[in-house]
């Protein structure tokens, strides 16, 4: 690899983890705001213009909270619990399309850490390995109601991983790649595979809520119950950490959904921009619109909908959900043998 | 010969060795399930190197997140310790010792003779997507399909097995209203 390739991959590896982070900050005082909405208050608008720099104001206050390891807690994996979440959340955004690719300094830079052949597979199998924060972190504390949260977390993410990965199986089957790149480039203009794939669709959207613990699936941190779930021992920043991979994990899911269904940075009308500079701009912009409907979707979904009563999530997630997705592979399947040589 | 080698190799196979004698010699159990997962992703790094992407992932899929997280789990259900862990006598490792010496002689003795083979014929791409279709489906579509018919019946036994059988479920209420 030649050392320039090296430098721009390093820069853009640094401006994607930089823009992530500064997403995920922002979220949750869009969380907190949209939540203020919904129930007809005003939120947090004290500290600075509109309450923007609400978000700074947060993290200061987890930053210089003490620190506090419980007695009986296993020290290191208690430590590597939110290290892992933290990790796992960010890796994922190594295989998304950004754009097509941006001419800087005469170079025309691909908008992409890494544009492998595997790069569905790649997102499953982080997924896979998300619950291993939770679980550890969980399991560490030597709390029995984190340790409820980390199994019931762990439960869930196994259920909803076959059906998400089953969803995913169909729009694989359909378009005939496991890479992103080419998923997203099949989709030109308005051939969205959401046309196409309407009840995939919504199955994957469920299981990204639920791989998420968001509401109306977060029965991992039901405060009811469980009186925080898996962080309930956990203070300081590696509270902050469990939290902000939440949010980046919704950020990274809404950018995987948008690549996937909706046509990441396409757009109808994209061929008439001939600046390359202009539509690599405009294509991220798209990217960025497409990602912010998700996240503001999710946030919407978790203050409306109650929260799920156990036997009920697995229910839905076994005998609903996993028939459904296969059902709709079976149809995909048959549907592409028939388009390819009739029967 | 070793200095032969590339050093990611060498780094990988040194991690991947001491991670492994970690699983075996750790006290505690879930420490050794962790060390194993570990073990999974050197390993699925060994397949990187040798240009199988797609290995390496399925084998992040099945073993570091499917497998090992219901290792894991029950791991953390039952949540054994030093204390309630039963007491093995020394035979037990002194057994498992030679088996599983004996497998390694196996494996590294077919090794040296499959392995020269496939050095002389390589095949482009063996371990990218398109061409292991390919090869599954066409050349091992037999064993191929045996394995998933293999796969669906342990997973109705398991189902099988999971399902209280109506008579125990009788013999329990009969027992609860006795007692």
């Amino acid at each position: 690899m030649d050392s320039a390739l090296f430098l721009e991959k390093l820069i853009l590896i640094v401006v994607i983890l930089a823009i992530t982070l500064v997403m995920a900050l922002y979220f949750t005082f869009g969380e907190r705001k949209i939540a203020a909405f919904f129930q007809d208050r005003l939120g947090p608008n004290r500290v600075g213009p509109f309450g923007l720099l609400q978000p700074f104001a947060d993290g200061g206050k987890l930053l210089f909270k003490e620190e506090i390891i419980p007695k009986n807690a296993e020290k290191w994996l208690f430590i590597l619990g939110p290290g892992i979440a933290m990790i796992v959340a960010t890796i994922t955004s190594a295989v998304i399309p950004w754009g097509t690719s941006l001419p800087i300094f005469g170079r025309d830079v691909q908008l992409q850490v890494a544009d492998v052949n595997i790069g569905v597979l790649y997102i499953m199998g982080i997924v896979s390995i998300g619950v291993y924060g939770i679980m550890i972190g969980g399991w560490a504390s030597n709390n029995k109601y984190s340790l409820y949260g980390a199994i019931r977390a762990s439960a869930q993410m196994i259920s909803y991983e076959l059906s998400m990965g089953l969803a995913l199986i169909a729009v694989v089957m359909m378009s005939g790649t496991l890479s992103l790149r080419e998923m997203v480039e099949q989709q030109v203009g308005l051939n969205w595979n959401v046309w196409y794939q309407p009840l995939g669709f919504i199955l994957f959207l469920t299981c990204a809520l639920a791989e998420c613990n968001r509401a109306p699936f977060d029965l991992a941190e039901c405060e009811t119950e469980l009186i925080g779930g898996y962080h309930v021992e956990y203070s300081s920043m590696k509270l902050g950490f469990y939290l902000f991979s939440e949010y980046i994990n919704m950020f990274i899911s809404s950018a995987v959904m948008a690549c996937v269904y909706f046509g990441g940075y396409n757009f109808p009308g994209m061929h008439l921009i001939s600046d390359p500079m202009i539509l690599g701009i405009a294509q991220v912009a798209v990217m960025f619109a497409k990602i912010f409907f998700f996240v503001f979707l999710f946030m919407w979904i978790r203050w409306t909908l109650p929260r799920f009563r156990y036997d009920q999530l697995m229910r839905l997630g076994w005998k609903a959900m996993i028939p459904l997705a296969l059902l709709n592979m079976l149809a995909t399947g048959a549907v592409s043998l028939f388009n390819s040589q009739g029967f | 010969m070793l200095q032969n080698l590339p050093i990611p190799f060498l780094v990988l196979s040194f991690l991947t060795i001491l991670s492994a004698l970690y699983v075996v010699t750790s006290k505690n159990p879930v420490h050794s399930v962790l060390a194993l997962i570990f073990t999974f992703f050197t390993i699925s790094a060994h397949y990187v190197l040798l240009n199988a992407q797609f290995l390496a992932v399925v084998n992040l899929i099945v073993y570091a997140g499917a497998i090992m997280v219901l290792f894991l789990f029950v791991l953390m259900l039952l949540n054994l310790s030093k204390e309630s862990e039963p007491v093995k006598s020394n035979w037990w490792g002194i057994a498992a010792a030679i088996s599983a010496g004996s497998l390694l002689l196996i494996i590294t003795a077919a090794f040296q003779v499959s392995g020269e083979a496939v050095a002389k014929n390589p095949v482009e791409g063996i371990g990218l997507v398109k061409a292991l279709g390919k090869v599954l489906f066409t050349r091992f579509v037999v064993p191929f399909e045996l394995t998933g018919i293999l796969f669906l019946a342990a997973m109705v036994g398991a189902v099988l097995l999971g399902k209280r059988e109506k008579a125990v479920d009788a013999l329990i209420s009969k027992e609860e209203s006795n007692g």
